[in-house]
């Protein structure tokens, strides 16, 4: 059999990736593992991230700004993805290319973007200064990285979304609505379920950078209290190594986890569904 | 038409919003560039139009240009040279290794750059030569942006019978390099060219990781503009990151053209590891 023969190269082929991935990848995260147990608290360093007032209030301010982000996300590319799917008009492929230019910005940017908006020489303030006469400031701040992470996820979110509405049955909303269904019974039992596999990914998408990107915070305010600034103060200022690693490895664990669990509930919908 | 008629408002409202979500995403990318280009931005472009911010962008951040470009171009030539190959094994095999290497292959993207960082740092920050130069950087830059080239890749091998022209070409007498360099890459290279793209765009605008890695004397464009934005004034800000916008744009649009046909094959990546 070619098979047979093809295995010497085959493996040679691979031997570099797994190298990298074995030395840089695998390495680095096991010794990750190791030294978060072996500071003065041992394995208490884990149990430390939910009984010290300050790490956990910042996890559950992460996952809770996390699950806003998401279903903010989701809803304004969810209605604007489907609307661009669905309708042709003038300007139509510009308003998509505005609208996915920012898909590859990093979070410094995006925090920069948001300053625009939203910092003390800011439109959004400007506008308002002209209204009430009150300069609205709120990028330094927990709403500045929501709006953040907000305009983060939106391109790769409406593109997703865009994708999966095309693959959409068109006969089964005429069906619906030929049996006299509203619009909004149309979206809430034919669109919404249609696009479930699509909106489960897109929002562990948003879900898990929410939780784990650092460029915006960073950008923003050092001190908004979310668990990668936390990280980065532990490690960089107090010295606090095995924290720091105990707090990696959770976070890391939750993004991993949940993308996982998005990416099986999506793929068996689509296996169900085909 | 009734039903059309009906839904007018509902269209109208849509639009609407979407424009208003456009706007959102576009404004403040225009608002940086014109920052960039005013004398005072507090007293607006009626201060008067200059170049003296990008002038002084350049001076100040030249060296973080080129550096980036350095690194963007190395992890281009690395994920090549090693990612291509490997795509192309993982689509002739199926075996229950090469599925667990794919799967692996993927994990960098699910976990915070800041903690593949720090396990960085915590196993190598003691070689001091490798912790304070560019290559250290580099390597977090190859385990981000490896997944890409490899999936791009292997999506487009998937889509193609892979095997029979491989049975075709080895009944023939080719050997397995051979088959590669004629068979594999020909027919692999419009995800070859995506796959670069998204490599070298990523790689320019990498930040996470980066940072924790950089040294005083290694910055990254990314780097510089976190730096710009604590310590300068808006207006060089605002230079940086249009100087920023000029080398990673194109790359956006360029990625966005090639995306058009070719994106459902891209999107079916997750079917292929279904397999």
């Amino acid at each position: 059999m070619v098979r047979r023969q093809e295995a010497p190269h085959l493996l040679l082929s691979i031997v570099p990736v797994v190298t990298i991935f074995a030395a840089f990848f695998l390495l680095p995260f096991a010794r990750l593992l190791v030294a978060s147990l072996e500071g003065p608290l041992g394995s208490g360093a884990y149990a430390a991230v939910l009984t010290n007032p300050r790490y956990f209030s910042s996890l559950v301010s992460t996952i809770l700004l996390a699950l806003v982000v998401t279903f903010v996300t989701l809803i304004i590319s969810g209605i604007a993805g489907v609307f661009l799917d669905r309708n042709h008009f003038a300007g139509r492929s510009m308003v998509i290319a505005a609208l996915t230019l920012p898909l590859a910005f990093p979070g410094v940017v995006v925090g920069f973007m948001v300053i625009m908006l939203g910092g003390r020489q800011g439109a959004i303030g400007e506008i308002s200064k002209m209204i009430s006469g009150h300069n609205l400031v709120f990028a330094y701040s927990m709403a500045g990285l929501f709006v953040g992470y907000v305009y983060f996820s939106i391109p790769r979110v409406i593109l997703t979304v865009m994708a999966a509405a095309e693959k959409l049955d068109r006969n089964l909303e005429e069906a619906a609505r030929s049996l006299g269904a509203s619009s909004w019974r149309v979206v809430a039992d034919v669109i919404i379920p249609g696009l479930m596999p699509a909106i489960l990914s897109a929002g562990a998408f948003c879900f898990a950078t929410a939780m784990g990107a650092f460029g915006t915070a960073f950008t923003l305010a050092t001190d908004i209290n979310v668990l990668p600034m936390t990280i980065y103060t532990e490690f960089t200022q107090r010295a606090n190594i095995a924290s720091a690693a105990a707090m990696s490895v959770v976070l890391g664990l939750i993004t991993w986890v949940v993308l996982a669990i998005a990416r099986t509930a999506a793929g068996g919908t689509v296996a169900a569904a085909g | 038409m009734g039903t059309d008629v009906r839904r007018r408002p509902l269209f109208a409202m849509q639009l609407g919003f979407t424009l208003l979500v456009c706007a959102f995403m576009f404004v403040p990318i225009v608002l940086s560039i014109m920052a960039g280009f005013t004398s005072n931005y507090i007293r607006g472009i009626s201060s008067g139009l200059t170049l003296r911010w990008i002038v002084e962008v350049w001076a100040l951040y030249r060296d973080a240009i080129g550096l980036s470009l350095l690194i963007a171009l190395a992890c281009l030539a690395i994920t090549l040279v090693v990612g291509v190959p490997t795509a192309y094994v993982l689509a002739k095999a199926n075996h229950w290794s090469t599925r667990l290497i794919e799967e692996l292959l993927v994990t960098p993207l699910a976990i915070p750059g800041l903690a593949i960082a720090l396990g960085l740092i915590i196993t190598y920050g003691a070689l001091r030569e490798f912790r304070t130069h560019w290559t250290f950087i580099l390597v977090g830059h190859v385990l981000y942006t490896l997944p890409f080239m490899v999936r791009s890749v292997l999506a487009v091998l998937s889509s193609i019978d892979l095997r029979t022209l491989e049975e075709g070409a080895a009944s023939l007498g080719a050997s397995y390099w051979q088959r590669f360099f004629t068979i594999g890459l020909p027919n692999a290279r419009s995800g070859i060219v995506a796959g670069a793209l998204m490599v070298v765009t990523l790689s320019v605008g990498e930040f996470n990781i980066t940072w924790m890695l950089h040294t005083p004397l290694n910055k990254t464009v990314p780097v510089g503009l976190a730096d710009s934005y604590a310590s300068m004034r808006l207006e060089i800000g605002s230079a940086y990151t249009t100087i920023f916008f000029l080398m990673i744009v194109p790359l956006l649009i360029a990625i966005q053209r090639l995306g058009k046909p070719r994106r459902r094959s891209v999107r079916a990546t997750p079917a292929v590891s279904t397999r």
